[in-house]
């Protein structure tokens, strides 16, 4: 699906800039906000701003293969600062700006960076303050000057300068077309940028990728979605951070489209409903605190505005989707749809900046069900995709009209995917990376040699759509004895999303089949009971009530029936169940301060409870310590009941093996 | 953006100085014969302990108070008696203790409030907003706009300023005297009532005012810490007298002044 535009030789960012400012000279290339008005910058512009920036770098002494620091919030200068760099051969390395000292110390040593473009004063000091351990840096630029009058200009310099020493080169040693020849060097088997992925666990690796890479992903992401050069974008997300590189610098001077640059980081959604963005991407979170900033204020309307949302809301959630999907909808319900378009569903996408987006798209983590079916009722088309630093984002995306909440989409244009036995999924592309920089042992565990890339995510196909499903990190990902795969975070969050359960504990690593631990949400539960007259004394008593133990058992059961549709987990289902007489506790070492579950700890704690789930036993007696919130200690003991539970035959759906 | 005889005062030179006033209300006494001077181009702090004259002194030179004996040299201008719009006009700016801000009004009006001073055109073109007054209302919103960026409050630009946190109703209150483009800027316990991060962010834009713009500034302050990092110089009141006048280090070493803030053992 490779376009024209790389046949015919445009295969760097800095040719496809001298395209787009010879082409599309007079459309804006990027915006910002300053001083309260929008200010734009057309192609043309551009080209000039980034010539002057590039011959200044060049003769602060950066030469072919050096590599060039940015650090900063999106500014358009600090964009520039990257088509500067790539077009002198250079190589730009964003590095994120929240960094504390020690963790950019060590990005800018393994990268050997000659020169750090930097946005203020702010991580000037931060440069500044590791200078010691930066022998490589031989200068710092930055883009806001304020604050920065006093300090010692010996290695300092402001982007202005650098430009000015650009353009007084223009006019003697890079006269003519010297610049636009260096930009011919260029090719597109060389790397274009070094991402630093952030490393959860141990240092940051570099991921190195080429300008092939970036631009063919870029050029058929663009194909995807029928991108233009009339796209509006708003760049908020880090500029380290793979996404941004590629939605506001790539696929930007892939197509021609423009990117805006907020005015601070507070204004990001005031700005995005000025812009009106076209195409937006953001993690789950973004979205998630629009909705809670929606119903918190919402909260605060007069009773009219309040009840009109609801019942608007109401019928979007029941019609919205399918309109946007263009299923059949009766006439009447679209015509109150049409009414809450113009009363309700119109003026909030305003609010949000949502008006114009004709695609948005949501990744990093697992967005809620309620969360992604709320914008997509009000119409927003909202979708997911898959995707990682080491294939230039794209892996999986969902096209339009086969969207569904817990599917990250079909395999992206030229991208192939395999899942390994234990689960694994593997992609190749030719957006994949070449290698982790200076780090050939790292590569050769993530790359093989026919440039399969492990992603460390387990997943498989779901047969119903034929879309990858992420289902847990690789390494937690388990296998019951008769090899069947055992994702024990899928089926903890499976079962998690009935309000009713809490926490869930499930085990079947090594084991002959899936139990699971349960812990009853005692202001659901407790409703519940208030309403249908079940009298209890205590958390342990509603918990091991015969009628919660009844309600909870039809959920693992309705989580049974989903898993026995999804090819490869119908082996994991739930065979037996038990409803835990206390509550997990981070005090109690059983969760992690962030609240995620210990398995090992619990299984070890409860022990005769787990023995019990598999030595068929239908009531085990069990005695527990407990810390009380003031830090002292008691005992509590009960008797659980362990409920066995029916499991589905698989559903007969082919394994579709996308290529 | 100076008033036109800027030149006149070059930093370093004497600003405003004060010589040998009191002020006394009825019976009590709150100034007794307090001289000092302002340098252009200084952080000057004026401490002491609770009612040791420090808001009155503020008074007495911005001409909100008006006292009974000795005399005010501003800009090389001697007077006993002034206005505080007079004050104004000729380039001193103040916040403060408890916020004196428009609360319904949004933190854009606000600041713009504080250049209708330095409005020239009729009331009569800017009714209309027509030529002339557009022109200048833009030019105001540039200088207010810069203002809004230097303090870094775009995002509560449209938001009124009641409904603000207290820390940020500060920085617009700072930011609305900021926009007379004062050469002096008298600030009345700019850190009152706010947390760590708060003060450290007040500093910034204090040091930042100072160094930017070249204001003169002329702070009263409870946090020790604060004033001894920012100030040039330090002159401390206690009963309505001054007990001390120097660098922060002299003032701190001065024995007066550890007795008026610890007490004396009688």
């Amino acid at each position: 699906m490779a376009q024209n535009a790389a046949d015919k030789g445009v295969d760097t960012f800095p040719k496809f800039l001298l395209v787009n400012a010879k082409v599309r000279g007079d459309r804006p290339a990027i915006r910002e906000k300053d001083l309260g008005i929008w200010q734009a910058w057309t192609w043309a512009q551009v080209k000039e701003e980034v010539k002057a920036f590039a011959l200044g770098l060049k003769e602060l002494g950066i030469e072919r293969g050096d590599k060039v620091a940015i650090v900063g919030a999106n500014k358009p200068r600090l964009y520039w600062a990257m088509a500067a760099t790539q077009s002198i051969g250079g190589i730009p390395v964003p590095v994120y700006q929240d960094a504390v000292a020690d963790e950019m110390a060590f990005v800018l040593q393994h990268a050997g960076a000659k020169v750090a473009v930097v946005e203020n004063q702010e991580q000037v000091d931060k440069v500044l303050s590791i200078s010691d351990q930066l022998p490589s840096i031989m200068h710092v630029v930055y883009d806001d000057p304020r604050g920065l009058r006093d300090y010692d200009h010996t290695r300092l310099k402001w982007i202005n300068e650098i430009q000015d020493l650009g353009r007084k080169a223009m006019e003697s040693k890079y006269s003519g077309d010297a610049w636009e020849k260096m930009i011919a060097e260029g090719k597109g088997s060389d790397i274009a940028v070094i991402l630093y992925t952030s490393g959860t666990t141990g240092k940051p690796k570099g991921v190195m990728l080429t300008y092939d890479a970036v631009v063919i992903s870029s050029q058929n992401a663009n194909a995807f979605d029928n991108l233009t050069e009339k796209e509006e974008v708003i760049a908020y997300l880090p500029m380290a951070w793979v996404g941004d590189h590629i939605f506001s610098y790539a696929q930007s001077y892939v197509a021609g489209y423009t990117v805006n640059c907020p005015e601070s980081p507070e204004t990001i959604i005031e700005d995005r409903r000025e812009i009106g963005t076209s195409y937006a991407f953001a993690p789950p979170r973004v979205y998630e605190n629009l909705l809670t900033l929606t119903m918190v204020r919402m909260e605060d309307a007069g009773p009219l505005k309040r009840r009109m949302f609801h019942y608007f809301l109401k019928h979007a959630r029941k019609w919205g989707e399918k309109i946007l999907n263009k299923e059949p909808v009766p006439l009447g319900a679209r015509f109150i749809y049409w009414l809450g378009e113009i009363l309700v569903y119109g003026p909030m996408k305003n609010r949000y900046g949502f008006t114009n987006v004709r695609v948005a798209y949501t990744a990093g983590e697992a967005i809620g069900p309620e969360i992604f079916r709320y914008y997509r009722s009000l119409g927003v088309n909202l979708k997911q995709l898959y995707g990682q630093t080491e294939a230039a984002v794209y892996i999986t995306a969902q096209p339009d009209g086969e969207i569904y909440a817990d599917t990250v989409g079909k395999p992206s244009p030229d991208v192939e995917i395999k899942i390994e036995p234990n689960g694994e999924v593997l992609f190749r592309s030719p957006g994949v990376f070449v290698g982790y920089y200076k780090d050939p042992e790292k590569t050769a565990e993530a790359k093989t040699p026919d440039g399969w890339v492990k992603s460390g995510d387990a997943g498989f196909f779901d047969p119903k759509t034929g879309h990858l499903k992420i289902i847990d990190r690789a390494k937690d990902v388990g296998k019951l004895n008769d090899g069947t795969l055992f994702a024990p975070k899928y089926i903890e969050n499976k079962l998690k999303f009935y309000p009713n359960i809490k926490e869930a504990v499930a085990f079947g690593d090594g084991r002959d089949y899936v139990t699971v631990m349960l812990n009853i949400d005692l202001v659901s539960v407790g409703s519940w009971a208030e309403r249908n007259n079940v009298i209890y004394g205590s958390y342990q008593e509603l918990a091991a009530h015969p009628r919660v133990y009844q309600m909870l058992g039809e959920h693992v059961a309705e989580v049974n029936k989903s898993l026995s549709e999804e090819g490869p987990m119908a082996g994991a289902q739930i065979k037996r169940f038990l409803i835990l007489h206390k509550e997990l506790d981070a005090d109690d070492g059983e969760l992690t301060r962030t609240l995620k579950v210990r398995r090992g700890f619990i299984a070890e704690r409860y022990a005769p409870l787990a023995e019990g789930l598999y030595n068929g036993a239908k009531e085990v007696d069990i005695t527990t310590e407990l810390t009380f919130e003031d830090g002292r200690k008691g005992m509590i003991s009960a008797r659980v009941k362990i409920e066995d539970m029916k499991t589905f035959p698989p559903a007969a759906a082919p394994m579709d093996q996308a290529a | 953006m100076r008033a036109p005889d800027e030149n006149k005062i070059k930093a370093g030179d004497t600003l405003l100085s004060v010589e040998n006033v009191s002020l006394s209300f009825g019976g009590v006494k709150a100034i007794r014969g307090v001289s000092f001077d302002i340098k252009k181009g200084e952080i000057r702090a004026i401490i002491g302990p609770n009612g040791a004259g420090k808001t009155s002194m503020l008074n007495v030179i911005n001409g909100f108070y008006h006292p009974q004996e000795g005399q005010i040299t501003f800009k090389g201008v001697k007077r006993a008696k002034m206005r505080p719009h007079v004050a104004a006009t000729g380039g001193i700016a103040r916040t403060f203790q408890n916020v004196a801000l428009f609360k319904s009004m949004n933190t854009l009006d606000n600041i713009m409030a504080g250049r209708s001073l330095k409005m020239h055109r009729s009331f009569f073109w800017q009714l209309f907003r027509y030529g002339p007054a557009e022109r200048e209302e833009i030019e105001h919103r540039r200088v207010v706009e810069e203002i809004i960026d230097f303090l870094e409050i775009q995002h509560i630009r449209r938001v009124p300023v009641g409904k603000l946190p207290y820390g940020l109703q500060k920085r617009v209150e700072l930011g609305r005297a900021l926009a007379m483009e004062p050469e002096l800027l008298l600030l009345d316990e700019p850190m009152a009532g706010m947390n760590l991060e708060e003060k450290e962010d007040m500093c910034r834009y204090i040091i930042d005012v100072n160094n930017h713009y070249g204001t003169t500034i002329a702070l009263i302050e409870h946090d020790m810490g604060v004033v001894m990092d920012l100030a040039n110089r330090v002159v401390v009141l206690d009963y309505g007298q001054k007990i001390a006048d120097g660098t922060p280090d002299e003032v701190k070493a001065n024995q007066a002044v550890i007795d008026a803030y610890l007490g004396v053992a009688h």
